[in-house]
């Protein structure tokens, strides 16, 4: 028989969490810190008006970029929480959550060979999404000491003839780390300069704890070259239903939805009504939700550093990025054997690109009682080595 | 939100919170917390720490009530000095002043209905400016104090995600 599978889509690995998720499966007792979505449930109005909208039998399609009426919304939202403003007609899809923005803006935009600077750690998207689209990842290694931003320089010396797309994933996940106006200030310069590209995943953007997120998209000369991409999962606790967004020039949505209208048809109908409410009267379910989280990622950093790991300050998503460099193991090492003798899961960093080697992924998606509990037993695992 | 808000909205949905922990979380020193939470006791906006018990799942016998009453107010005190002598008995949870068809609304806990029943015609029908009163038992509670009574529901999420 003939081989059935492309070799390209062959060579791209699966990610590197499978192992973790196989061992604890099979495990009783294992307290997990290694979710990458919130423990809230979907705030009740939300899911209230789509338990109504399956009631008032809403079930076709929609439009294939979406309801206006969510649309209209998500406009006056991005205007009032990030003052930057798209023409909800002509520059704003709706997706099947983030990860389909990043599909449809890579493939939308990339000719063969044409390279893609994806900093790392980062989402594990990226990645093979460049690579289905013909696309060349280029990796940018970012640094702790740079509390994992991305600077100027590290930009510039990344760019050849061929780069086209810099991937922005700020606030980041597995790091928690945010760019600031002036970090963000610094590498539009570059991006300006060298005509480049942005695809601003900004799908943590309410979670951010120092200011208010920046986004990009909002800065001088950035609006014309940027795919801001948004979505519902982790503000409302949505992941779940689905449900993200991305904005961008008409010239390149156009194409982003065309090929959107012949993969996908429409986003779902039920989440979209869900997030009408949710864009429209959530603020305060958002407000609620970052405070509890804020709390509980300062116990966390308080209770690693504790422990005697360094632990920069993330200042964004639901993470806590520490060094385990000094006790002399790989971070996939650390982890199995944390989660053998301790029945702990963690990330390992390392499943974030290679640059993650000697930090672990540590989520703070859990209530205050199960984290304690957790890094109790962290704490006494520590303390053996 | 200033730091009493946030001090009260924590510890509103759980008393039990280690103080050095509730600092940590929210940003500040635990003597700082320890000092504000003393004087909003002294001042009595923290006016006591109650447990939430599902007494349905013991063996002990308990019946609440919600009884609507309506009375005359008084002269220069209104409803203040019924209210008064009704939040003095012991059995009653609690008494709310209420807009609407009455005045007003006691809670009463007992360990049977007719010591629920007795309390409301000897006690509560007889004093002076009572006029009425109506007698809700409660059959069942589904979510008390912002609290669902029912078991909570285990975390459903993969136990890894990226």
């Amino acid at each position: 028989m003939r081989n059935p599978l492309s070799e390209r889509i062959v060579d791209i690995p699966f990610s590197g969490i499978r192992k973790f998720f196989d061992i604890a499966a099979e495990m009783k007792d294992v307290i997990s810190l290694g979710v990458g979505e919130p423990d809230f449930d979907t705030p009740w109005h939300i899911r209230d008006e789509g338990i109504y909208s399956l009631e008032k039998g809403r079930t076709a399609y929609t439009s294939n970029a979406g309801l206006k009426e969510l649309k209209m919304e998500i406009a006056k939202y991005l205007e009032r929480r990030f003052q930057v403003s798209y023409d909800y007609d002509r520059e704003m899809m709706i997706t099947v959550g983030g990860s389909e923005a990043i599909d449809m803006a890579l493939r939308a935009m990339l000719d063969p060979g044409d390279e893609v600077l994806i900093p790392q750690p980062s989402y594990v998207s990226y990645m093979p999404c460049t690579v289905l689209a013909n696309g060349r990842p280029v990796i940018i290694n970012l640094k702790e000491e740079n509390d994992f931003r991305l600077t100027a320089q590290e930009l510039e010396e990344a760019i050849t003839p061929k780069t086209k797309i810099l991937v922005l994933p700020f606030p980041n996940n597995p790091t928690g780390a945010i760019m600031e106006r002036k970090d963000l200030e610094a590498v539009a310069k570059v991006v300006i300069e060298h005509d480049l590209y942005v695809i601003s995943d900004e799908i943590y953007a309410e979670l951010t704890y120092l200011d208010n997120h920046v986004t990009i998209a909002s800065l001088p000369g950035m609006r014309e070259r940027t795919v801001l991409i948004n979505g519902f999962s982790k503000a409302y606790s949505m992941t779940g239903w689905r449900l993200g967004y991305a904005c961008a020039p008409a010239e390149i949505l156009e194409q982003m939805l065309k090929i959107h209208q012949y993969a996908i048809m429409c986003a779902p109908t039920t989440s979209q009504y869900a997030a009408v409410e949710a864009v429209r009267n959530g603020d305060a379910d958002v407000k609620e939700m970052r405070e509890e989280y804020n709390g509980r990622r300062r116990y966390l950093v308080k209770r690693l550093r504790d422990m005697g790991l360094s632990c920069f300050e993330p200042y964004g998503a639901f993470y806590a990025f520490p060094c385990i460099k000094k006790f002399n193991m790989s971070s996939d090492e650390f982890a199995t054997r944390m989660l053998q003798e301790e029945k702990v899961v963690v990330v390992p960093g390392t499943a974030f690109g290679d640059c993650g080697e000697g930090f672990l992924r540590i989520s703070y998606a859990y209530s205050l009682h199960k984290l304690k509990e957790a890094l109790d037993r962290m704490e006494g695992f520590v303390e053996k080595l | 939100m200033d730091l009493r808000e946030k001090i009260l909205t924590y510890i509103e949905k759980n008393s039990r919170v280690d103080l050095k922990d509730l600092a940590v979380m929210l940003g500040v020193q635990e003597a700082v917390v320890a000092n504000e939470m003393a004087a909003m006791e002294q001042e009595h906006i923290i006016c006591g720490y109650h447990t939430l018990v599902d007494w349905e799942k013991t063996s002990i016998e308990k019946v609440n009530a919600l009884i609507e009453v309506r009375v005359t107010p008084q002269r220069g005190r209104g409803f203040d000095s019924v209210a008064e002598r009704v939040y003095n008995y012991p059995e009653v949870n609690a008494v709310y002043l209420i807009s609407g068809g009455y005045d007003l609304l006691v809670t009463l806990e007992g360990k049977t209905l007719r010591e629920v029943a007795q309390f409301v015609s000897d006690k509560l029908s007889t004093l002076d400016s009572v006029l009425s009163t109506k007698t809700n038992f409660i059959l069942k509670k589904y979510k008390d104090h912002g609290t669902v009574i029912a078991k909570p529901q285990d975390d459903e999420r993969m136990l890894v995600s990226l």
